[in-house]
Order: structure tokens, then C-alpha cells, then sequence
């Protein structure tokens, strides 16, 4: 680990000015960067310690969930009327990590945790998202765990957040500030990059942004939402595919439809072509099976995960099943 | 052998025991820093660990874990893969349990830590420690502190409703011997005297 500067603010202004500073980072829970300090992917000059800013409170009423960016994995599961509003966000908040990690991450956190690639948090091999243009040895390398959409020629990783997962199926709005900006308010599903050429900037959080809230409609498909997680061990494992889903049925036929996976994609990943397969249909078996086939339209298989083509399908299928049943 | 000659001691002292105490024991096995990095100093904190204070003097980079086992000389608290994959070094900071490693000590003043040392006050064993022993809940012994740790703030918060509940729940605290069968029916037992 190299050495930085700990910087303790009481603040929020406090905190996004001294953000605004170079080579510096925020630290919320901690458990994803002091894994990369202690490796050295990540060499910050200095930290901004967000534990004595507050930001903790978890609202729900009826204009929606608003969820400050520091409050923690484990309470924002444990939420009752998360639990009964937003099902699919406390059953992916409690299918990731464990239960000491989830009792220190933060959503804002977990939203910007970095991927999982082998070849990302070893400084002893290239990677474009670590060292830009040094090359990515995944793509013709150990590619098991990795995505089959979104990736380019140089970088196929996954993002590996469950939550993120669930908020993309929700159309969630992330809450993001700057020192000097007004707040300023991003679609999940605007805020995180594909790779392209550029591996290294993986979402639209300017330098010195941190998301400071996400804010969740209310909907009847949140209601009876649904999360799904297929990995290589029963707990306590990231996901090769998984799946959430919000459904609103009405006298049988679907209303609103959102599907999205995990897993498999560079970003997380809207299944739009099964929304639209079931959009206003009677939603029996036979239109579930047709629908979950389209899932993963136009991917690109490096190798080693070309099985995950299949299973997205399955695992689309069986949460589509479950929250229709 | 003297009496008083600790497990420590003795482990610091073999050849073998002397690599893994460098290996697990430095908090500053690292590179230089670099040329931009604001002049590094020092931070005081006070860690307050099973009700004593500890008032140190540490560099910012310093673990939690580090901080138990280096300088308060807490050294139940174990330090397995140091990178929040194991549960070796779970301890809970102000009632929840975390886990030591991914933890700054610079951002523990003031919080309250309970580590295995101090998880019942007195001579008394815990519960969970009991229970552990009647079951034969380990073999080599290293993760036991953590699964402990784990599985006393696991009944605290009501996760001990079946034994698939209590795995799950317990999914955080690997054990490499394969005492699961007998950890997972401490844990039940403890959980029936609570």
C-alpha cells in the first residue's frame, strides 16, 4: 500500500471540496478500495474519509425510496418497506458478499465498487482499465468469469454490483455533487460507460463528483420484483449470471415489464427485447420461454463464457417464472 | 521452555514461524510513496477495544487487525487472507460485526470494539465459546476467533432460525479443516440458550 493522506471532514461541502483536490479519492465502506490499496491498483495521494459526513438515511414514502449514499448495505436490506416496496433490491443487497461486508459497504459504494477481472487487480499483468493502452489479456486469456455484451476489443469485464442489477431493472436516479455544482441527477442506466476505447473512465461522475443519494420510483412491477443470482458456490460469491426482474400483470396479461441481468454485460444490463416480447401479452408459459430466448441479443462470446449465453436465457426464464407465478 | 514463553513467541521463533510473522505482521510491506503525495505524518488515535482505551500513535495505512494485534497486543483476532475473503479477523465495531482487515484504524476513535478477548466480560466463557467446545466446532483452531465473533453477532440479529439460515448467515467465515457441520450445531445450540 502506498502512503496517502487521510483526510476526516465533518462535512459534505467540507468533503467535496477537499475531493475536488488531485490523485485524491473518497472512501465510503471501504472494503472494495482497501482491497485495491493493499494491492496497488489503486495509489491514491490522499483519502476523503465519508464516515463523519452522515448522508446515512433511508426514506421511503409515497414519491419513492431516496437512499443516501453512505448508508449501509445491511440496513437498507433489513428495511421493511424496502422490503415490501422494492423486494429485488434487499434480495440483491442480501445475495452479495457477506454479512460482516454488507454490514460496512455503502450503496454508494457498491454502485462504484471496480470489477472483478483477474487481470484488473494484478499489477503484475496488463489491463487497459488499469494502465490505459498497456492491452487486455482477457480477452484471449482467463475469460471464464467475464461479459459476453458490451465489451470492445480492449476490455470485456463485468461490473460486478448486484445492487446496480436491481436499480436498472427499477429505473433508479442517482443523485451525484460537486463542489462549486448544483446537484445533478443521472438514469442508471445513463451512468455507467460502455469500455469502447476507453476502459479506464467507467461512468459519467466528473473528477471530484461522488453520488451523494439514489432515488427509486414507487411502481406496482417494483412490488413484485425479483432477484436471482447463479454463481460457482451457494453464498458469498460474485455472480456469473443473474437476473432482476419487476413485473406488473394485470388479468394475466403483462403491464409493465423490466428486466435486466448482471453478469453478463461491461455495464449492467437492460434485456429490453424481452420486455418488448412480453409487453402486453398474456403472460403464460409459452410467452415466457419465447421471451427469455431473446435475452442477450447481439453477444460476443470470448471463450471460456460462451456458457453464459444459455444461462442468462435459464435465469431470465426461472426469475421471470417466479415473479409472475 | 519457560512457562510464560507464549504460542507467539514460539511461533516467531521457527524458522517457518518467522516468515509468516513478517508476512502477516507488517502493515508497511510497500513501496516508497510517491513523489506527489502530501507529506505523511503520523495520526493519534484512541481505539477503544472490550471497554479499554488504547491511546496509539499509527501510520494512516495501518489495519484495524494490524492495530489489535501489533500495537494493542490483541492478537486473538486472526489475520487470514487480509483482503476481506475469510473472516479471520471479524470483530464487531459498535454492536456489528465486521470485518478488521478492510477496516482503517484511523477511522475507528471513538467507536466501541469488541474483539474475542473481550466478548464476555470476566472469566466466563460466551455461549457461542461453550458451545464451540461441546461441539468440537474446530480443528486447527485459526478461524475459530472469527467464527465466534461471526456467530455470536449472527444470534444477535436473528439470523438463527434453521440450520440453512444460520450457513447462510455464517457464509462470510470460511473454514479450511471443513468444521462446518460441527460449527453450524454450536451455533444452533447457543442460539437455543440465548
Amino acid at each position: 500500500m502506498q502512503a496517502f493522506h487521510l483526510a476526516q471532514p465533518t462535512m459534505l461541502l467540507d468533503a467535496l471540496a477537499i475531493g475536488n483536490a488531485a490523485d485524491t479519492k473518497f472512501i465510503a465502506g471501504g472494503t472494495d478500495l482497501m482491497q485495491l490499496l493493499k494491492d496497488n491498483v489503486e495509489t491514491p495521494a490522499q483519502l476523503v474519509d465519508l464516515e463523519g459526513v452522515g448522508l446515512s438515511q433511508i426514506r421511503a414514502d409515497a414519491s419513492g425510496l431516496r437512499l443516501e449514499a453512505m448508508a449501509r448495505m445491511s440496513d437498507v436490506a433489513a428495511h421493511l418497506d424496502v422490503r415490501a416496496q422494492w423486494p429485488v433490491i434487499a434480495q440483491a443487497l442480501e445475495a452479495s458478499a457477506s454479512p460482516q461486508v454488507r454490514n460496512m459497504g455503502t450503496i454508494g459504494g457498491n454502485l462504484l465498487q471496480r470489477t472483478r477481472c483477474g487481470y484488473f487487480r494484478d499489477t503484475g499483468f496488463n489491463c487497459n482499465k488499469r494502465e490505459p493502452g498497456s492491452g487486455c489479456p482477457a480477452i484471449a486469456g482467463e475469460n471464464r468469469m467475464l461479459a459476453i455484451l458490451g465489451g470492445s476489443d480492449h476490455c470485456i469485464a463485468t461490473h460486478a454490483s448486484d445492487l446496480a442489477v436491481a436499480l436498472t431493472a427499477l429505473d433508479a436516479v442517482l443523485e451525484l455533487r460537486r463542489a462549486g455544482d448544483a446537484p445533478r441527477q443521472v438514469p442508471i442506466t445513463e451512468f455507467y460507460r460502455l469500455p469502447g476505447t476507453t476502459p479506464q473512465i467507467e461512468t459519467v461522475l466528473r473528477p471530484g463528483e461522488m453520488i451523494t443519494a439514489v432515488i427509486v420510483p414507487p411502481s406496482a412491477a417494483a412490488r413484485n420484483s425479483h432477484y436471482l443470482k447463479l454463481r460457482d458456490r451457494a453464498s458469498f460469491e460474485f455472480a456469473l449470471v443473474s437476473a432482476a426482474v419487476a413485473l406488473d400483470v394485470r388479468d394475466g396479461t403483462g403491464r409493465d415489464i423490466r428486466v435486466a441481468a448482471g453478469g453478463v454485460g461491461t455495464r449492467p444490463w437492460r434485456l429490453p427485447e424481452v420486455e418488448a416480447a412480453l409487453r402486453g401479452k398474456k403472460l403464460n408459459d409459452d410467452a415466457l420461454r419465447e421471451a427469455s430466448s431473446r435475452a442477450g441479443e447481439g453477444a460476443r462470446p470470448a471463450g471460456q463464457n460462451a456458457f453464459k449465453q444459455i444461462l442468462l436465457r435459464r435465469a431470465v426464464l426461472r426469475t421471470l417464472q417466479t415473479a409472475s407465478a | 521452555m519457560s512457562p510464560n514463553v507464549t504460542r507467539r513467541v514460539v511461533l516467531a521463533a521457527t524458522a517457518g514461524g518467522l516468515v509468516l510473522h513478517e508476512r502477516i505482521g507488517r502493515a508497511d510491506d510497500t513501496t516508497p510513496a510517491p513523489p506527489s503525495a502530501l507529506p505523511q505524518k503520523a495520526i493519534d488515535v484512541e481505539l477503544r477495544v472490550n471497554g479499554s482505551r488504547f491511546p496509539l500513535n499509527i501510520d494512516p495505512r495501518t489495519s484495524l487487525l494490524d492495530a489489535l494485534r501489533e500495537q494493542a497486543g490483541l492478537t486473538g483476532t486472526k489475520k487470514g487472507c487480509d483482503r476481506g475473503a475469510c473472516g479471520a479477523c471479524t470483530v464487531h465495531i459498535d454492536g456489528r460485526r465486521v470485518l478488521s482487515c478492510l477496516t482503517l484504524a484511523a477511522r475507528c476513535q471513538g467507536k466501541a470494539i469488541t474483539t474475542i478477548e473481550g466478548l464476555n466480560a470476566g472469566e466466563d466463557l460466551h455461549p457461542v465459546q461453550t458451545a464451540f467446545l461441546h461441539h468440537d466446532g474446530f480443528q486447527c483452531g485459526y478461524c475459530t476467533p472469527g467464527q465466534i465473533m461471526s456467530g455470536a453477532a449472527l444470534i444477535k440479529e436473528g439470523h438463527d432460525g434453521s440450520d440453512a439460515e444460520i450457513r447462510e448467515w455464517m457464509s462470510g467465515n470460511i473454514c479450511r479443516c471443513g468444521a462446518y457441520p460441527n460449527i453450524v450445531a454450536a451455533i444452533r445450540d447457543a442460539s437455543r440458550e440465548g
